[in-house]
């Protein structure tokens, strides 16, 4: 019988995410299981309130994707409400988007992603010199690449390192490991960038504060437009979240995809990041809208990686089921149908390997039962991975030009097949890829705002909520973590149900009830472990989906509040939504 | 106490936290603004800005200063409980130059688990260890609710699945001081919200230590940071309010600094989101803002390196660093003083805790905004 290898918590993430895997001798993984150990509960929460305070309470999810779910929520009820909004409305809705996908997109590939490519203690060994020559191979116009920068560079983490407490924050991980595959001077060449794009994302969140008031959790959504009219007529302001986006679209090109090339060139031949992926069916919705009915992305699915045929959403397919998450209904449901009540059942006693490789108590998952607060969706039955490599993957096959382009010139750039895309290492390149497609486009979005603040000031568009009459709606679309959508039905004037179907969700979902998997199950098997103590294969194959696990797990209980009624023993507490 | 004998006290206080030893002994704060490109100059200036955020006297600048090169003598415990990482990420935002965050992200951050590199049993390892080494020492944050519904089930971590509830009691046992960043944290939050599917509460129903609430949703980094230099000047709690948030940051209503105040006072409303009043920037009370019952600093501090603020993007204020805001502050966009008057208040409701208003006082606020607003409606002059 396998070993397993617990581990948890999974940090570098939004939220509460733990990852335990079964071996063989090998160190092959066997069998995987993901469980979310975090529950909220918010979609209780928003039962029975005014239907235009739930976007607030949405946003709440997550801090990080922080106008994602403000933004879908506002849209679930615009729809419900047949309002459909002013041009400025939604292209100022635009350029906050494209202030969230950059913010995102950089610190997850940086402060999230990158220590799992980029081995900081190897950083100290480079040549400063060789390293600023060789940063001009990936980018003609390289960002804190300068001699003096890198040298600065080193000698503070040098610093770190030779204190006899060692690195703070970056303490205890695992450096050193034979799985990164960087030279010394790439290393220093990408843990200058991890730096710098601390600074950067204060940029990419003033952008969005410009027009939302502040950054996390922006306030000037209203149902039906946006609120900040007197920023849309102020030119200063404008031009303000230009040179921000010029500043932030120079850093994309010039560092972000400068280090997914050079990452592209040396893990091209380590196993853990270009083994297959499990599941190969992928789906997006059209979403940043960039001109009058014209989107950036595009909508639909591609089945078994076929990229010769893509298919249309019907969104009546789309559902949730509960077999093995900690909720009391299992059969697959509709969101807007969607009940399910907690029905929490615990972690069980075991053991793990420990931080020494002997096998140590430890608390597992009951893979046999229920083990996540996280329900498993479904789209016509099949497990679907969401994110921007299936925005990439659906655009390409679609024939997205835009997508198309930015795609091809990758791999033309470096090399790989098409079915590169289909790996670890595709899905962290089709992340700065969606980055490139939005900084290459996002100025016609500004341009077309511009254009009709000329000739139209409306910014809401008026309505009214009728007790007697009953409401349902959907906001659908692709954020930063893949497609997400808010279902909502109105009935007295209050909301009657709440749904979120959410990208980590598609992708963190545990085993259904005809036994598939999910993505993130399905793709760490078959990989190989190198030390069962620094399982950093499993961290970067899981981080390389932008985990985001406060939005993951929610809850569709309708009926308010039963959970007393579920007897639990205290020691085995777990989960979450 | 006058200026000289607090500037005493301060004195006395640094100079006892510089006896203690740096957690990294060849890093200090000014060497590393030096690496990171500030002048004495620039610290100088945010010193003295910090120096308002806590309403010291100018004069207390260089004090402020010194407090902040010895920050790197206290170690920080940041804890996820039931939360949403928005309180981190704002910490992230800090204003320019990116003093505040140097403080947390270089010196000290023993943990925290959206910045820290290891994982799993690793990271378990890295907080006992920082526990028990800097016994009695550190300081812990804390941000997100504690559920405490099914013994504290709802939130679980680590290799040992222990509970948050748990995490977070061992963690505040030996703190030296313990501050509960943001609303969650502080009074529950969002998921403490009716019906409170999970029993979250605020970690000070969960400790028996004093804790400082730093609301907010989420807090801006100047209260954040505030909080932490307050601690080391006065190695005492700040005067709190009734809610233990310091006075220094929620002593005012977001209403008595408003950028709009003067259009509140001449009767000028915004009806509706996206009409003429709007784009001349009147008062948002009548679409709902709740700053007239709200205590917190936003309209002075701003967020975003001063970008803005939600009444400035033109939607009201929702009262995000007041208890239980989600239920007693709602509708968001429609005016509290004619309607749910008594939730909010309560008997111990926003007003009441600023010292100098008493109940009385509110009451009259209160319903005097709701006569105003109602009066404005006829009278208003571009009717």
């Amino acid at each position: 019988m396998g070993k397993r290898v617990v581990v948890d918590p999974i940090t570098r993430i939004e939220g509460h995410l733990r990852a335990e895997v079964v071996v063989n001798d090998e160190g092959v993984i066997e069998n995987a299981y993901i469980s979310s150990t975090l529950w909220r509960g918010l979609e209780v929460i928003a039962k029975g309130r005014d239907p235009r305070d739930v976007p607030f309470m949405m946003q709440r999810i997550c801090g990080v994707c922080t106008f994602s779910h403000y933004l879908k929520s506002t849209m679930a009820v615009e729809d419900a409400l047949g309002i459909k909004i002013p041009l400025n409305a939604e292209l100022t809705r635009t350029l906050m988007n494209i202030a969230l996908f950059l913010h995102d997109h950089v610190v997850h590939f940086y402060q999230l992603h990158g220590l799992d490519w980029v081995d900081i203690v190897s950083a100290l060994k480079a040549d400063p010199k060789k390293a600023s020559e060789l940063a001009f191979k990936y980018s003609d116009d390289p960002v804190a690449t300068g001699v003096n920068d890198l040298i600065r560079v080193q000698e503070k983490v040098k610093k770190f390192a030779e204190s006899p407490q060692g690195l703070g924050p970056f303490a205890n991980a695992y450096w050193g490991h034979p799985t990164y595959r960087f030279t010394p001077e790439q290393n220093l060449i990408a843990l200058s960038h991890y730096l710098k794009a601390l600074e950067l994302q204060r940029v990419a969140a003033r952008m969005m504060a410009i027009f939302g008031g502040k950054n996390p959790h922006p306030q000037s959504l209203t149902v039906g437009g946006v609120t900040c009219i007197m920023d849309l007529q102020d030119p200063a302001r404008m031009g303000e979240w230009m040179a921000q986006f010029k500043e932030m679209a120079h850093f994309v090109i010039n560092a972000y995809q400068a280090d997914i090339i050079m990452a592209a060139e040396m893990y091209k031949d380590e196993p853990s990041v270009v083994k297959p992926i499990g599941v190969k069916n992928f789906m997006a919705h059209e979403d940043m809208l960039i001109g009058r009915e014209d989107y950036l992305f595009s909508s639909g699915y591609v089945l078994n990686g076929d990229l010769s045929k893509v298919y249309d959403i019907n969104e009546d397919l789309i559902t949730e089921e509960a077999t093995h998450s900690w909720y009391k209904d299992n059969e697959p449901l509709h969101p807007y149908e969607g009940k399910t009540n907690p029905n929490y059942t615990g972690l069980r006693e075991g053991e793990s390997v420990g931080p020494d490789g002997k096998m140590t108590h430890s608390k597992l998952i009951d893979e046999s039962k229920k083990y996540s607060w996280i329900k498993s969706p479904r789209y016509d039955g099949q497990p679907m991975e969401v994110g921007p490599l299936a925005c990439m993957v659906v655009g390409y096959a679609r024939g997205n030009e835009k997508i198309k382009k930015a795609v091809d010139d990758f791999l033309h750039r470096t090399g790989l097949p098409v079915d590169a895309l289909f790996t670890t290492l595709g899905r962290t390149a089709a992340r700065m890829l969606q980055a490139k497609v939005i900084v290459e486009n996002g100025m016609t979005a500004f341009n077309n705002l511009v254009e009709n603040l000329k000739v139209d000031q409306t910014t809401c568009a008026p309505y009214v909520i009728d007790k007697n009459k009953e409401y349902r709606g959907r906001g659908i679309g692709d954020v930063p973590r893949g497609m997400l959508s808010h279902w909502i039905r109105i009935k007295n004037g209050v909301v009657e149900n709440y749904q979120a179907v959410v990208p980590s969700t598609w992708n963190a979902g545990p085993i259904d009830a005809s036994g598939r998997q999910g993505p993130y199950e399905a793709d760490l098997i078959g990989l190989k472990i190198h030390d069962l103590t620094q399982p950093l294969e499993i961290i970067r194959v899981i981080h390389s989906y932008d985990p985001c696990i406060a939005c993951a797990v929610h809850v569709m209980d309708t009926k308010g509040n039963t959970l007393s009624e579920y007897k639990l023993d205290p020691l085995y507490g777990t989960c979450s939504v | 106490m006058n200026e000289s004998s607090l500037l005493q006290r301060f004195s006395e206080r640094i100079n006892a936290l510089k006896k203690l030893p740096k957690i990294q002994e060849n890093k200090s704060i000014p060497e590393l603004l030096e690496e990171k490109g500030f002048s004495r100059r620039d610290f100088m200036k945010w010193a003295s800005a910090m120096t308002a955020v806590l309403s010291l006297p100018a004069t207390f600048a260089p004090t402020v200063a010194e407090a902040a090169e010895v920050a790197d003598r206290l170690p920080i415990i940041w804890l996820h409980m039931a939360e949403c990482t928005g309180c981190s990420e704002s910490l992230l935002r800090t204003t320019y130059p990116t003093i505040d965050s140097l403080i947390f992200d270089y010196i000290s951050l023993e943990y925290h688990e959206t910045i820290m590199a290891a994982v799993g049993w690793q990271a378990e390892h890295n907080l006992e260890h920082a526990i028990e080494k800097y016994k009695g020492r550190y300081i812990l944050m804390v941000e997100g609710g504690i559920p405490t519904g099914e013994h504290g089930g709802y939130l679980t971590i680590g290799p040992h699945g222990q509970t948050g509830l748990k995490t977070a009691q061992k963690a505040s046992e030996d703190a030296a001081a313990i501050f509960a960043i943001g609303t969650c944290s502080a009074f529950g939050g969002i998921q403490a919200a009716a019906p409170n599917p999970t029993g979250s509460v605020p970690l000070s129903e969960v400790t028996h230590k004093p804790v400082i609430n730093v609301p907010g949703c989420p807090p801006s980094e100047k209260n954040i940071v505030g909080t932490l230099l307050h601690y080391i000047l006065y190695g005492t709690l700040p005067a709190l309010d009734a809610y233990n948030r310091p006075k220094w940051a929620y002593g005012l209503r977001i209403h008595d600094l408003c950028e709009r105040r003067g259009r509140f006072d001449a009767g000028e409303f915004v009806e509706a989101f996206g009409d003429s009043y709007a784009m001349d920037g009147y008062c948002l009370y009548k679409v709902g803002c709740k700053g007239p019952y709200t205590f917190n600093n936003c309209s002075r501090e701003r967020f975003n390196d001063h970008t803005s603020w939600p009444i400035q993007a033109g939607h009201g204020c929702i009262g995000c660093s007041e208890p239980d805001f989600w239920d007693t502050m709602g509708p968001y966009e429609e005016p509290l003083a004619d309607r749910l008057y008594e939730t909010v208040f309560g008997g111990l409701g926003a007003d009441a805790t600023a010292d100098k208003i008493g109940m009385g006082v509110l009451t009259a606020v209160g319903i005097g905004i709701a006569a105003h607003a109602a009066i404005s409606s006829i009278k208003n002059p571009k009717e």
